[in-house]
């Protein structure tokens, strides 16, 4: 048994070794936004207060990883710095977030999965597009490549299953479903969701700082345009953001 | 500058890692080999977390069109330099018009080639190591080619007296054929029921070909899982040991992904990766579960070597 406290109690997190040189956070065992939040919000005052010792936080869905030096810090100094700030005050869900557009061609060469999307729950494409884009995402990480934004929950009607013999190569831009959850494939990587269309949005620059368009946290509505708009705005990237409180 | 006259099988630039960008989606990559690059490194003078390159298997040919300090450490993999066999862990003298190449496979899987300077290639996110699955970092995010042309940072002023140095067997890790590699049970123990613990730590596995720098997947009796559902996706440490449903265990490495969802049954110690490092497909393996105390000693007596290495040379230089 670890003495640590690897009970979860109220508001707190379950902490585990994983390995010599990370710490595991697990503040739940649910994709929803409030554990999301709780995350962030602790990945916030972590990051602010490091020690000597503390290389770097990894957030995920409803957990975080916490990789230390071990030649610096053991383990349960690792745990102390932790312990410290969890009970240092309680952990504030942030209300701000900043609401990203997306522009998406939808189909076609662009979408190859989304007539599987329309078949699989018994709708149409034309009811695909209009489900996805009738609400907006939150990122609950980015992660599996650089620039992935894994966001949720979509409709019950468009969730569908991953495929189940994932593609080598997705387009860099590919929007996809996988489950409950909908993304974009910022790099050309091997994806194994469901590609229903693309956007003409640079989503990840190593130019830029920081080099993903999407962070954790952030809020994405995706809208329907035709392959013209496409490829001007692929001339002339403009993302146009709008911040809500 | 090196030429690269032929690539050898899988050669790229790599340092100790890209850190602080896993909230992006971007790995930390770095040599699997840690201990072997910053030894190579030391020996010639360097920091330890300069770039160097990470060779496997099969060696390039490399023209070097100057003068410049080199080691190799790691595997084995039968360096000779102007077709003269030259010793791994030793620090030799390349001159200029000088080429080194490889014979073949005597021990181990990644050799680490270091020279005065490190490789002078653009860092990308405040590293030189080559992020292939972003194509980008390192030589232009890729393994070399024939006809690459690596840049050499400045040397340090007495690289000729580094010459002839040597790191002792004594201080390097335990490599071997077929190890043992001590483990941290967990985090996800939970996943497997305790025959499947026990099962685990008891069966020998064998590295499949299906191994690279992102993970080796392992074949052996397939481990039960207690529960059918898969984990939410979580940040994965260095030698994560993941079970997906078909119960063959995969170890990720410098390479995974920077999330993922499978159950983790236990995490390699820091100290037992650059034995990994040095497995082929068709070595067999079994693993072991320490405490963390002894996990955090087996790393810190291992590492310190790199200390006592570099405070035993520099007493040389003092004539001491």
């Amino acid at each position: 048994m670890y003495p640590w406290g690897s009970e979860r109690m109220e508001g707190q997190p379950r902490i585990l070794p994983a390995g010599d040189q990370a710490v595991l956070l697990e503040f739940g065992a649910e994709i929803d936004p409030t554990t999301n939040g709780l995350v962030h919000a602790f990945t916030q005052r972590a990051n602010s207060h490091k020690v000597p010792g503390v290389r770097e936080l990894v957030p995920s869905y409803c957990t975080l990883l916490v990789y230390y030096d071990p030649f610096f810090l053991s383990f349960s100094e690792t745990v102390s710095w932790v312990q410290e700030l969890l009970a240092s005050r309680p952990l504030r869900i942030e209300s701000f977030f900043t609401l990203k557009e997306v522009p998406v061609v939808y189909g076609g060469q662009y979408g190859p999965d989304i007539s599987f999307v329309a078949e699989q729950n018994k709708i149409t494409m034309e009811e695909v597009i209009r489900y996805h884009t009738s609400q907006n995402y939150l990122v609950y990480v980015v992660g599996f490549s650089p620039g992935f934004a894994a966001m949720g929950t979509v409709p019950q009607q468009i969730q569908t299953p991953r495929l189940p013999n994932p593609r080598t190569k997705v387009a860099a831009g590919s929007v996809g479903i996988g489950g409950l959850q909908t993304g974009i494939y910022a790099v050309e990587s091997p994806g194994g969701w469901q590609l229903i269309g693309r956007t003409p949005l640079r989503l990840f620059d190593l130019n830029r700082k920081p080099p993903s368009y999407f962070q954790a946290g952030d809020h994405v509505r995706f809208y329907s345009i035709r392959e013209e708009e496409f490829f001007k705005i692929s001339q002339e990237p403009e993302y146009r953001i709008q911040k809500l409180e | 500058m090196i030429e690269v006259i032929k690539p050898g099988f899988f050669t790229t630039v790599q340092d100790l890692g890209r850190w602080g960008y896993q909230s992006y989606g971007v790995g930390i990559a770095g040599a699997l080999d840690a201990f072997a690059l910053s030894a190579a490194n030391l020996l010639v003078g360097n920091l330890e977390g300069e770039a160097g390159l990470e060779i496997t298997l099969l060696g390039p040919t490399l023209k070097f069109h100057q003068e410049t300090a080199l080691a190799i450490t790691g595997a084995d993999l039968g360096p000779r330099l102007d077709g003269k066999e030259i010793s791994n862990w030793t620090c030799h003298l390349a001159p200029c018009g000088s080429t080194l190449s490889f014979t073949g496979i005597k021990s181990g899987v990644r050799a680490y080639l270091a020279v005065s300077g490190g490789i002078d290639v653009p860092p990308v996110m405040g590293s030189r190591s080559t992020y292939l699955l972003g194509h980008f970092g390192g030589f232009e995010g890729r393994a070399l080619k024939s006809q690459d042309h690596l840049p050499l940072g400045p040397s340090p002023a007495d690289a000729e007296k580094l010459i002839g140095r040597f790191f002792p067997e004594n201080f390097r890790p335990p490599y071997r054929k077929n190890p043992s590699l001590r483990s941290i049970r967990g985090p996800f123990e939970d996943f497997f029921s305790e025959e499947g613990l026990t099962f685990f730590l008891s069966t020998e596995y064998t590295i499949t070909q299906h191994s690279d720098r992102m993970g080796y997947r392992l074949q052996g009796e397939p481990i039960k899982r207690q529960k059918a559902q898969e984990l939410i996706t979580c940040g994965l440490a260095n030698g994560t040991i993941q079970v997906p449903p078909n119960g063959q265990p995969i170890i990720l490495l410098a390479d995974r992904q920077t999330i993922g969802g499978y159950p983790i049954i236990a995490t390699l110690i820091t100290a037992d990766l650059p034995l990994v490092a040095q497995c082929a497909p068709g070595d067999k393996i079994r693993f072991s579960a320490v405490s963390l105390d002894e996990a955090r000693e087996a790393y810190l007596n291992l590492w310190d070597n790199l200390k006592n290495f570099a405070s035993l040379s520099s007493d040389k230089h003092r004539g001491k």
